[in-house]
C-alpha cells in the first residue's frame, strides 16, 4: 500500500522538478544577482567592485527617476480608478439583458487582444493633432477645435491614461460580469418585493458582493501598472521632454542605451522593494481573513 | 397587527415565449387563509407564485389581491410580502439591516422601523442575531432572517417558495411548525409553495395539486387524501402510495378484477354508476388485514415485510397479480411467504374511469 504511494508521490517531485528549477535559476538567482548589481560600480559590463548604497543615492536625486515614479504613480491611479468604474459601469450596462450581449461583449474585450505596442500606435496616431481626432473634426468644419494633450507636458500622462483605459476596461468588465452573474437571482427578486430601486441593489447590495472581483481585476490592473513601458515608449517615448517617462523605461534605457547597470538595476531593485512593500501587508491581511473565514 | 387580504386570481396564462406554463387559472384564496400549492417539479407552482408577486408579468387574466386589481403593479405596491428557497437574504449586511433596509428605502420613519424588527425578531427568536451576518448563520437561521424580513413588511399576503427544502428533515419540522404558529397569530393570508405532501397537509387550510400548469383538486387536506378527484393527485398524495388495481366496476356495484370481486355497496359514486372499465384504489392503511378481513377476504401472497418501527408495511400480491402494500400494525407475525386474507372497506376506496385523466367515478 505505502510503496506505490511513494513512488507516485516521487514522479510527481521528479516531473516538477524542471519547474522548480526554472523558478529558482531564473527568477530568484536573476532578483538576486540584479539586486547584488545595484551594489556593485558595474557600467557597461557587470563587475563586482562592492559601492555600498552610492547607486540609490544617484538613483534618487536624479530628476528623471523621480519624474518616472511621479508619472507612474499618477497614471496608477487614474488608470486603475477608471478603468475599474468603467469597467464596471459596463458590466451593468450589458448585465440589463440587453439584445446581441455576445457581441458587445466581444467588442469590448477585443482591446485587450492587442498588445501595448499596438495600443499605443493607435492612439499615438488618433491623439496626433495633425494627423488624428483633432484633425479629422478640423474637417469637419470646425476649424477651432483642438485636443493635442499628446503634445504638452502637463497633458500628456493623461492620454497614457486613456489608451490604458481602452485597453484594460473590456477585461475588467468581462471579470465583473461574470460576478454579476454569479449573483442569485432570488436576490434580485427580494430585492424588487422590497422596492428597492435598480440603482440602490447595485450600489447598496451586489457591488458590496463583488469583492472578489474588483479585488481580482485591481490585481490585474495594478501588474500592468508596474510594467507600463511599451505604452510610453510606442506613444510619446517619454516625451514631451521627460513628462511620460516611466520607472520600467528608465530600467530599459540605462541598461542598453546609457550603458550604465549598476544604477538601472538599482532601479528595478526600488521597483520590487515598492511592489513587496504594497503587496505583503494586503497578503498577510487576505490570509488573516480566510483563516477567520474559515474560523 | 392582522392585515388580512383575500387573492382572486382570474384566467391567468403565463407563457414564456411560446410555452404555456399556466393556463386560464382561476384561484381565489379567502383572507387569512393558508393555501399551499402542491405538484410535482416544473408543474408551474413557482411560476404562479412570481406571478401573484408581480416578478413576472402574466400574459393574460386578472390579479386581485385586497379588493385591488394589481395585475400591473410593482411587487412593493401590492401589499405582498415573499420567502425563498434560497433565502435570497442581503450577504454583506447583517440580519437586522437585512429586515430593516426595504422599510429604510421606503423611507419609514426609524422609530416604526426599530419597532417593526425588534418584534419580527423577537417572534422568530432572531434577537440575539441581529448584529451577525447571514454567512455566520445556520440554514435554519438564515430562513428564519428571511421570514422576518418579510414580517416587518406587514402586509395582509406572505409568499412562500419551498422555504424548507434547503434544510435537514429536523430543522424543516421545527420551522414548520413555526411557521404554523406564525399563520396563527398573524392571521395573515399565506400563500406556500412546496413538493413535500407532509408539509402541504400539515400547513394548509386548503391544498391545491397542481399538475402541468393546472390545479387539479383544491380542497382541505382530509378531502384531498380521502377523495382525491383524480389518478394523479390520489397517486401524487399519501406516501406509500395508493394502491391501484385495474378492473370493472359491473352492475350490481361490485368491482371485478382477475377472478374475484370486491363489494361497492356503500361507496359513495359522484354520479349514478354505470358499469365499465376502471380502476380502483386504495390506500395501504385502509386495507383490512389478517382476522380484520371478514368473510369475503381475498387472499394476498406477501413478498416482503418492512418493520417501519410504529408500523409494519406488508408488500403482496393479488391472485391477479396486482400489488398491494398494506399498512398493518407493528406486532403482526407476518411472514414473507404467507398468505394473507384481505378485503377493502367500501367507505375508504375511491373508483377512478379509465380515461387518461383517470376522474373519479
Ligand atoms: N424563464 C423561463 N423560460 C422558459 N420556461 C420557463 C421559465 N421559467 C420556468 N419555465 C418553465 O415553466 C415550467 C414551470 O416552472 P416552475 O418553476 O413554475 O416549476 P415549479 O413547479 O416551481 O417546479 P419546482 O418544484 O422544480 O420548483 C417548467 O416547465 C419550466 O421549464
Ligand atoms: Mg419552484
Amino acid at each position: 500500500m505505502a510503496s506505490p504511494r511513494m513512488s507516485s508521490r516521487a514522479s510527481a517531485y521528479s516531473a516538477l522538478l524542471p519547474a522548480f528549477i526554472v523558478l529558482a535559476v531564473v527568477y530568484i538567482g536573476s532578483t538576486v544577482w540584479t539586486m547584488w548589481m545595484s551594489l556593485t560600480g558595474s557600467r557597461m559590463l557587470p563587475n563586482n567592485n562592492f559601492v555600498g548604497l552610492r547607486n540609490y543615492e544617484i538613483l534618487f536625486s536624479n530628476d528623471r527617476w523621480i519624474t518616472s515614479v511621479h508619472n507612474l504613480a499618477f497614471f496608477g491611479v487614474l488608470f486603475v480608478a477608471i478603468s475599474l468604474a468603467l469597467g464596471f459601469l459596463l458590466a451593468v450596462a450589458i448585465d440589463q439583458k440587453v439584445r446581441s450581449e455576445d457581441s458587445w461583449r466581444s467588442v469590448y474585450l477585443y482591446p485587450y487582444s492587442m498588445s501595448f505596442v499596438v495600443t499605443g500606435l493607435v492612439w499615438q496616431w488618433l491623439l496626433n493633432p495633425t494627423l488624428g481626432i483633432q484633425k479629422l473634426v478640423r474637417d469637419m468644419g470646425f476649424e477651432t477645435f483642438t485636443f493635442d494633450w499628446i503634445a504638452h507636458a502637463e497633458t500628456v500622462l493623461y492620454c497614457l491614461v486613456i489608451a490604458g483605459v481602452w485597453h484594460a476596461a473590456g477585461l475588467v468588465m468581462a471579470i465583473m460580469l461574470a460576478g454579476l452573474r454569479g449573483v442569485d437571482e432570488d436576490i434580485w427578486k427580494a430585492a424588487r418585493v422590497d422596492g428597492l430601486p435598480t440603482w440602490r441593489v447595485y450600489a447598496s447590495v451586489v457591488t458590496p458582493m463583488l469583492g472578489a472581483s474588483f479585488a481580482t481585476a485591481g490585481v490585474l490592473l495594478s501588474t500592468s501598472v508596474v510594467r507600463l513601458y511599451d505604452l510610453s515608449v510606442a506613444m510619446t517615448r517619454g516625451g514631451p521632454g521627460i513628462a511620460s517617462e516611466v520607472p520600467a523605461k528608465f530600467v530599459m534605457d540605462h541598461l542598453f542605451e546609457r550603458a550604465n547597470i549598476s544604477l538601472a538595476t538599482a532601479a528595478a531593485t526600488s521597483m520590487l522593494i515598492t511592489v513587496i512593500a504594497v503587496v505583503a501587508p494586503y497578503m498577510y491581511w487576505r490570509t488573516r481573513v480566510a483563516a477567520r473565514g474559515r474560523a | 397587527m392582522s392585515l388580512q387580504s383575500e387573492v382572486d386570481i382570474r384566467d391567468v396564462s403565463v407563457r414564456f415565449g411560446n410555452v404555456q406554463v399556466l393556463e386560464k387559472l382561476n384561484l381565489k384564496i379567502a383572507p387569512s387563509e393558508f393555501i399551499v400549492l402542491l405538484g410535482p417539479s416544473g408543474c408551474g407552482k413557482s411560476t404562479l407564485l412570481n406571478a401573484i408577486a408581480g416578478l413576472l408579468d402574466v400574459s393574460d387574466g386578472q390579479m386581485w389581491i385586497g379588493g385591488r386589481n394589481v395585475t400591473w403593479e410593482e411587487p412593493k405596491d401590492r401589499g405582498i410580502a415573499m420567502v425563498f428557497q434560497s433565502y435570497a437574504l442581503y450577504p454583506r449586511m447583517s440580519v437586522k439591516k437585512n429586515m430593516s433596509f426595504g422599510l429604510e428605502v421606503a423611507g419609514t420613519p426609524r422609530a416604526e422601523i426599530e419597532a417593526r424588527v425588534a418584534e419580527a425578531a423577537q417572534m422568530l427568536k432572531l434577537t440575539p442575531l441581529l448584529e451577525r451576518k447571514p454567512a455566520a448563520l445556520s440554514g435554519g437561521q438564515r430562513q428564519r432572517v428571511a421570514i422576518g424580513r418579510a414580517l416587518v413588511r406587514k402586509v395582509g399576503v406572505y409568499l412562500f417558495d419551498e422555504p424548507l427544502s434547503n434544510l435537514d428533515a429536523q430543522l424543516r419540522a421545527e420551522l414548520r411548525v413555526e411557521i404554523k404558529r406564525l399563520h396563527a397569530r398573524l392571521g395573515a393570508t399565506m400563500i406556500y409553495v412546496t413538493h413535500d405532501q407532509i408539509e402541504a397537509l400539515t400547513l394548509a387550510d386548503r391544498i391545491a395539486v397542481m399538475q402541468g400548469g393546472v390545479i387539479q383538486q383544491l380542497a382541505a387536506p382530509k378531502d384531498i387524501y380521502r377523495r382525491p378527484v383524480n389518478r394523479f393527485v390520489a397517486s401524487f398524495v399519501g406516501s406509500p402510495a395508493m394502491n391501484f388495481i385495474a378492473g370493472r366496476v359491473e352492475a350490481g356495484l361490485f368491482f371485478h378484477a382477475g377472478d374475484y370481486r370486491i363489494p361497492l355497496a356503500g361507496y359513495a359514486f359522484a354520479g349514478a354508476p354505470a358499469a365499465g372499465a376502471a380502476t380502483l384504489g386504495i390506500r395501504p392503511e385502509h386495507v383490512l388485514a389478517g382476522h380484520e378481513a371478514g368473510p369475503d377476504a381475498i387472499a394476498a401472497k406477501v413478498e416482503m415485510v418492512e418493520p417501519m418501527g410504529a408500523d409494519t408495511l406488508i408488500w403482496s400480491r393479488l391472485p391477479d397479480g396486482a400489488s398491494l402494500s398494506i399498512r398493518h400494525a407493528a406486532d403482526a407475525a407476518v411472514r414473507e411467504g404467507d398468505t394473507l386474507p384481505v378485503s377493502f372497506p367500501a367507505d375508504a376506496l375511491s373508483v377512478f374511469d379509465d380515461t387518461p385523466a383517470g376522474a373519479r367515478l
